[in-house]
């Protein structure tokens, strides 16, 4: 079974929600990423998305958007990150999920793709700008080296829409909570309850909320009807400034029982 | 007509939709709406009274005698979209998608602009029939055609400044496109050229086709044949998809698209994905755009329309690079020679046909797509003529 969907039903089963922190690979440089993945790995993360840096980053606001641009500045590289990570793959022990647009990942040839993400302890790739109807561009290849194509889902998506996302989502369901771009929010919209349910019960496969979520409120309130959270803007917002002390509060409000 | 080139949204191995589930909806919705308007004949008498009435069409297709003699070689022809009103191509589009999003219902039309014409021309439409509308331009567009933003502004349009990494057309579309998923509920993205996640590339191609259906038609009454060669510059595409469209399948009429040296997206780039769709574009080998360079800000983006991608990779469509040296030299050469001031980026299509018309016989024939006028560019070139 996907290691990422077995990592999160084993935390769902030890009583907790699943929380998977969003970092910009190559902002503060690559040499942080090594300390940054070691560190939230062991608050209890379950899984870390690992942004790529792309010169047009249409789904994504302002925060992520200068991060990508911050790292771009530091040279930073698809080539590059995938080899930082395999530089110390063996010390990790929880999945991560390469988050990129899909330029680079064409650029840089999607087999050899799959092989490097594998080997630098990829075992998920969420690409927000290819469709489910492009996905044949790359899914083979993923498939192949084990590696799971997660699907978005979004708010707007029509019942037919979400049965066929949900049925094709690897690893686990991406329910975007707000409408647009990434970037903390204060507040949501709508009964997303009833809409996190419906996904749910098209399937098995963990259905997480992403987008918007940064306090630890934000945090409890998803969890409750979900398996877990993403949570990205603020993540890096957090790590740009030092904040680890937010963003370990963050990772607490999705324990059960407080870390000891 | 190249509609039977389109093929569930692909030219070829290019166009396609790469968006967020979101945006795609949007997409779906508006190329629904299209398809029922673009060949019902309501929507057309509506679309051609303004194309008459209010842009001032048909444009002449002017014979170039002064600058036909000083070459010395084929028969050039000039199809004067300079002379549209708002001074380019650009309103030809702006028509029609605009009476498309009043019966889309929209009450906002959003756009996004390089050189200015096209936001120009959105605020123009957007002023006549009573819409709200937001333009967004590169930081840097916005210094360098500052008279272009203070237009769209005393039509009554709010031109929201980019100024995110170079701060030109591209960064533009990816604010577009941002405010698109945020407020697709009563917002229309009207794309001003041929680029952009589908149905856009073949909605600017359709509405832009109205130029080779006149200059088709012209020529023929003038020459009882049909040209030698079509030429117009490329940025992202829509005024040569419009030259071009009414030709495609005329094998022995040759297509010929000049993009800038310092943008030179068809001979210098590579098969990508970026705005949301697949075309060429111009990337380092990270897949990463690159920044692009030209003198005529409509022409500075280092995408291109999947139609030319489609074009060129089938070899149906030539397209080849002039230097800004070049352009700034065609721009004076017309001006003098027959009393046009041409724009920035048309002078691309003149500086290649200065080197083409000799090559060719007096039997032959040019169209050359002047596709917009060069006063916006005056100031520019005065100072970059001053410093020379």
């Amino acid at each position: 079974m996907s290691q990422i969907k077995e990592a999160i039903l084993e935390t769902n089963r030890q009583g907790h929600k699943a929380f998977i922190p969003y970092i910009m690979a190559g902002d503060g440089g690559l040499e942080t990423l090594k300390p940054t993945i070691l560190k939230l790995q062991e608050l209890g993360v379950t899984a870390i998305e690992v942004g790529i840096p792309f010169t047009d980053p249409v789904a994504d606001g302002p925060t992520i958007e200068e991060a990508g641009i911050r790292a771009l500045a530091k040279g930073t590289t698809l080539r590059k990150v995938l080899e930082t990570l395999s530089t110390f793959a063996d010390g990790i022990t929880i999945p991560l999920v390469a988050m990129t647009y899909l330029n680079p990942v064409l650029a840089y040839g999607i087999e050899a793709f799959a092989k490097d993400a594998y080997n630098a302890g990829i075992r998920g790739v969420i690409i927000p700008d290819m469709p489910l109807e492009e996905s044949e561009l790359v899914h083979p290849s993923l498939q192949a080296a084990g590696i799971d194509l997660v699907q978005l889902v979004s708010l707007t998506s029509t019942p037919e829409r979400i049965e066929k996302l949900t049925k094709a989502s690897e690893g686990f369901i991406y329910a975007v909570t707000v409408n647009g771009i990434t970037g903390a929010r204060s507040s949501f919209e709508g009964n997303l309850e009833d809409h996190f349910k419906t996904i749910q019960s098209y399937t098995d496969t963990p259905v997480l909320a992403g987008f918007g979520i940064s306090t630890p409120e934000h945090v409890k309130q998803f969890g409750s009807f979900t398996s877990g959270v993403i949570v990205g803007s603020k993540i890096v917002d957090c790590l740009t400034k030092g904040d680890w002390d937010t963003i370990e509060n963050l990772v607490k409000a999705s324990k059960a029982v407080p870390l000891a | 007509m190249s509609k039977t080139l389109i093929q569930n949204g692909y030219y070829g191995n290019y166009g396609g939709s790469f968006v967020p589930d979101e945006v795609q909806k949007v997409l779906e919705k508006i190329a629904e709406e299209f398809a029922k308007v673009k060949d019902d004949p309501s929507f057309n008498e509506e679309l051609n009274y303004y194309l008459k009435e209010y842009a001032g069409r048909e444009t002449p297709l002017f014979f170039a005698k002064n600058l036909t003699e000083k070459l010395g070689g084929a028969k050039i022809y000039l199809k004067r979209e300079d002379l549209n009103h708002t001074g380019s191509h650009k309103l030809n589009n702006v028509l029609g998608q605009i009476l498309l999003a009043k019966r889309m219902g929209a009450k906002r039309i959003i756009a996004e602009t390089g050189a200015g014409q096209h936001g120009v021309a959105t605020a123009t439409a957007a002023a006549m029939f009573g819409m709200e509308c937001t333009i967004y331009m590169g930081a840097k567009d916005t210094k360098r055609q500052a008279l272009n933003v203070f237009r769209m502004e005393l039509l009554g349009a709010k031109v929201v400044a980019v100024d995110k990494g170079n701060g030109l057309l591209k960064e533009a579309v990816d604010e577009a496109f941002l405010d698109l998923v945020k407020n697709h509920d009563n917002t229309f993205y009207l794309l001003g050229s041929a680029v952009g996640p589908t149905p856009y590339p073949e909605i600017v191609e359709h509405f832009q086709s109205v130029i080779s259906r006149e200059s088709r038609a012209q020529h023929l009454e003038k020459e009882g044949k049909l040209p030698t060669a079509v030429v117009a510059a490329v940025g992202g595409g829509s005024n040569a998809a419009g030259a071009f469209s009414h030709y495609i399948n005329d094998e022995n009429v040759r297509l010929i698209g000049v993009e800038p040296a310092g943008a030179a997206t068809l001979t210098k780039g590579s098969p990508g994905v970026l705005h949301g769709f697949k075309s060429y574009v111009l990337q380092d080998e990270e897949g990463n755009l690159l920044e692009t360079n030209s003198i005529a800000a409509g022409l500075d983006y280092p995408g291109v329309g999947p139609l030319h991608a489609y074009l060129h990779e089938t070899g149906r469509g030539e397209y080849v690079t002039v230097t800004n040296e070049e352009v700034l030299e065609a721009f004076q050469v017309l001006s003098r020679t027959e009393g046009i001031i041409p724009a920035l980026e048309s002078s691309h299509a003149v500086a290649h046909t200065l080197k083409l018309a000799p090559t060719l016989s007096p039997e032959d024939t040019i169209i050359v797509n002047i596709s917009g006028r060069g006063d916006k560019d005056v100031q520019q070139v005065f100072e970059l003529l001053k410093n020379q």
